[in-house]
């Protein structure tokens, strides 16, 4: 090849390579812009709509103007309580068993991926599953069954944290050296108690984090909602009545021929986007300086 | 803890024997032919694919939505996905990684439901103002994209916004796999004299490729079962249309719309079907990318080839 030809050839794979560059560049841009726009809209449509009454007043009646989202808020309150008191003890158990005590095992692994299974299961799927288990039988000496609730609802969004509980908890137990349990295993300590009052213990505000992640990423889900917890326009907290959610709420009003209630629903974006944003960047926080490391 | 472990097996065969006996009547009814075929209607000879009325069930027109919107998406999504984490494993200085990896994680943890709302107030009315106009002027001869729908819902919509919501998932997951390439392949690379990109081209993507496609169905599996946006944007009417501008529905948006109201067992029954379908699809579409993205991450790292 003459030395021209050479040139010509290198100057070809400059070129791609800055073509490759800029291409990658602009995909990053492209794909901040839609988060950029996402946020600056929620926000200006949000706050705009953000009141007092927002937080302290019921629906108001269709075609009314005013009104608050104050039974959704309650609502979703009650709806992750329950969830949580379901998700969080499975998956920090199972997590725990995961990282401690089946450690290497075949049943660890499979149960690890039963969990990143279940994990993909759509939520539609596991509404429909709460529904069949819940609202669907009829039994006459079980009064919470038969009849859309928020038991349901909870159910529903309990199976749906416990994946994501279990492997966060799993990967935070995996973090604590060897060494500390090493000490405590030296000193004559029994593994059981090893690991509940030291690797757990030293994992905990990981473990915790872990929980609230899943706990945001559950309080934004609307779909396995739609035919348990079904919503309610009135106060209810009873567990065993139809209940009102941030996200159900949303959803009805950002169908909503009013323009009032479309802006409610902007309002309940962004109360609902403030608490996953402060989860997630508590998480970040946690898992980036290491607390692990602290003298916990 | 053994038993906490064990509860998440029970829970997938809980779910599973659920969706079957509830769906057990139609497909009774009407057995794996629910999937392939529909009634016709006796007088004009048009398929009946979802009379609710008459008790005609047929998932054909779901599946077909909901293959449509996540192929679409996938197509919007891959290249960006592979575009950012190549930047920011590759070429991005090391002040910017931190804020942009979080910033792509924050894009996943946004609700569907708020993508729905953003995508009804400011994607559509802007599909359907600017765009769906101009890709029906410039493709219309394809057939793909007749602008006879004014509303500026359908497949389009759906598969734009099923696109943003499954992009921070494949990019964050083809960057671990990226990031799980050992840094001697890079350095042999750039020692021949190659660029920057032929590294990345050959050292990197070359040995990442099998967790790459397991990232992007992963995104698949996503794609395949999100609801809320999807419901919020596809126009939700059980027809099946060659263009993309059109309103259809998904297997995902049938359930949510008529599940609560579902006018008999049988429409119910069907529906639990559709639902048994999306589980048996996402279980196989996960298991598969878990199990491609694990033998990049976890196992030794390939030869090149």
């Amino acid at each position: 090849m003459s030395t021209s030809a050479l040139q010509l050839r290198s100057r070809f794979r400059a070129i791609t390579d800055h073509t490759v560059t800029i291409l990658a560049i602009l995909a990053t841009i492209l794909v901040i812009v839609p988060l950029a726009v996402i946020f600056a809209e929620l926000i200006y449509k949000g706050v705009s709509s953000l009141n007092w009454d927002f937080f302290t007043k019921v629906p108001a009646p269709e075609g009314e103007t005013g009104g608050g989202m104050a039974n959704a808020i309650v609502g979703s309150a009650v709806l992750l309580g329950l969830s949580s008191a379901i998700g969080i003890p499975i998956g920090i158990g199972s997590g725990v068993y995961l990282a401690e005590f089946g450690r290497g095992t075949k049943l660890a692994n499979a149960v690890r991926f039963t969990a990143d299974v279940l994990n993909g299961v759509p939520s539609i799927v596991m509404g429909v599953t709460a529904y069949a288990l819940i609202v669907a039988p009829q039994v006459s000496w079980l009064p919470f069954l038969g009849h859309f609730s928020a038991l349901s609802g909870g159910v529903a969004l309990g199976i749906m944290m416990i994946p994501t509980v279990c492997r966060s908890t799993e990967e935070m137990l995996l973090m604590v050296p060897h060494a500390v349990r090493e000490a405590a295993l030296g000193l004559g300590v029994p593994n059981w108690r090893s690991v509940l009052s030291i690797t757990i213990k030293t994992a905990s505000p990981g473990i915790i984090t872990g929980c609230m992640l899943a706990f945001a990423r559950i309080a934004g889900e609307t779909a396995p909602l739609l035919f348990t917890a079904l919503g309610n326009q009135f106060w209810s907290t009873s567990l065993n009545q139809p209940i009102a959610a941030l996200p159900l709420q949303i959803f009805i009003y950002a169908n909503s021929p009013y323009e009032d209630q479309r802006r409610m629903a902007w309002a309940g974006a962004l109360v609902l986007i403030a608490l996953i944003v402060l989860a997630v960047s508590l998480v970040r926080y946690v898992t980036r300086r290491g607390v692990l490391k602290g003298n916990s | 803890m053994l038993l906490c472990a064990l509860s998440i097996f029970l829970i997938v065969a809980l779910i599973a024997y659920q969706l079957i006996a509830k769906s057990d009547l139609n497909w009774a009814q009407s057995g794996l032919k629910f999937f392939y075929t529909a009634a016709k209607d006796p007088v004009t000879g048009q398929p009946v694919y979802w009379d609710p009325v008459n008790g005609n069930f047929s998932a054909i027109p779901f599946i077909y939505g909901t293959l449509v919107s996540s192929f679409l998406s996938l197509l919007f999504a891959v290249p960006l996905a592979v575009g950012v984490a190549i930047f920011l494993t590759e070429m991005c200085p090391g002040f910017l990684r931190g804020p942009l990896a979080f910033l792509t994680e924050l894009l996943a943890a946004i609700p569907s439901i708020i993508y729905g709302l953003w995508a009804i107030f400011v994607l559509v009315p802007l599909l359907r103002e600017y765009v769906n106009p101009a890709l029906a002027k410039t493709f219309g001869w394809s057939g793909f994209f007749t602008d006879d729908n004014p509303t500026g819902l359908g497949y389009f919509a759906a598969g734009i916004i099923l696109a943003i919501m499954i992009l921070p998932i494949i990019s964050s997951l083809t960057r671990e796999v990226m990031t799980a390439v050992p840094h001697s392949q890079r350095e042999a690379v750039l020692a021949l004299g190659a660029t920057r990109w032929e590294m990345i081209r050959t050292g990197v993507l070359r040995n990442a490729r099998i967790g790459i496609v397991g990232a992007i169905i992963l995104g698949l599996g996503r794609a395949l079962g999100e609801t809320m946006a999807v419901t919020m944007v596809i126009g939700n009417t059980p027809e099946m249309h060659k263009s993309l501008l059109s309103n259809g529905a998904s297997m995902a948006s049938v359930i949510a719309n008529e599940f609560a109201e579902a006018t008999s067992d049988l429409h119910r029954s069907a529906l639990v079907e559709i639902g048994l379908a999306l589980f048996v699809v996402t279980i196989i579409v996960n298991a598969i990318a878990q199990v491609l993205v694990w033998a990049v991450t976890r196992g030794t790292p390939t030869q090149a080839r």
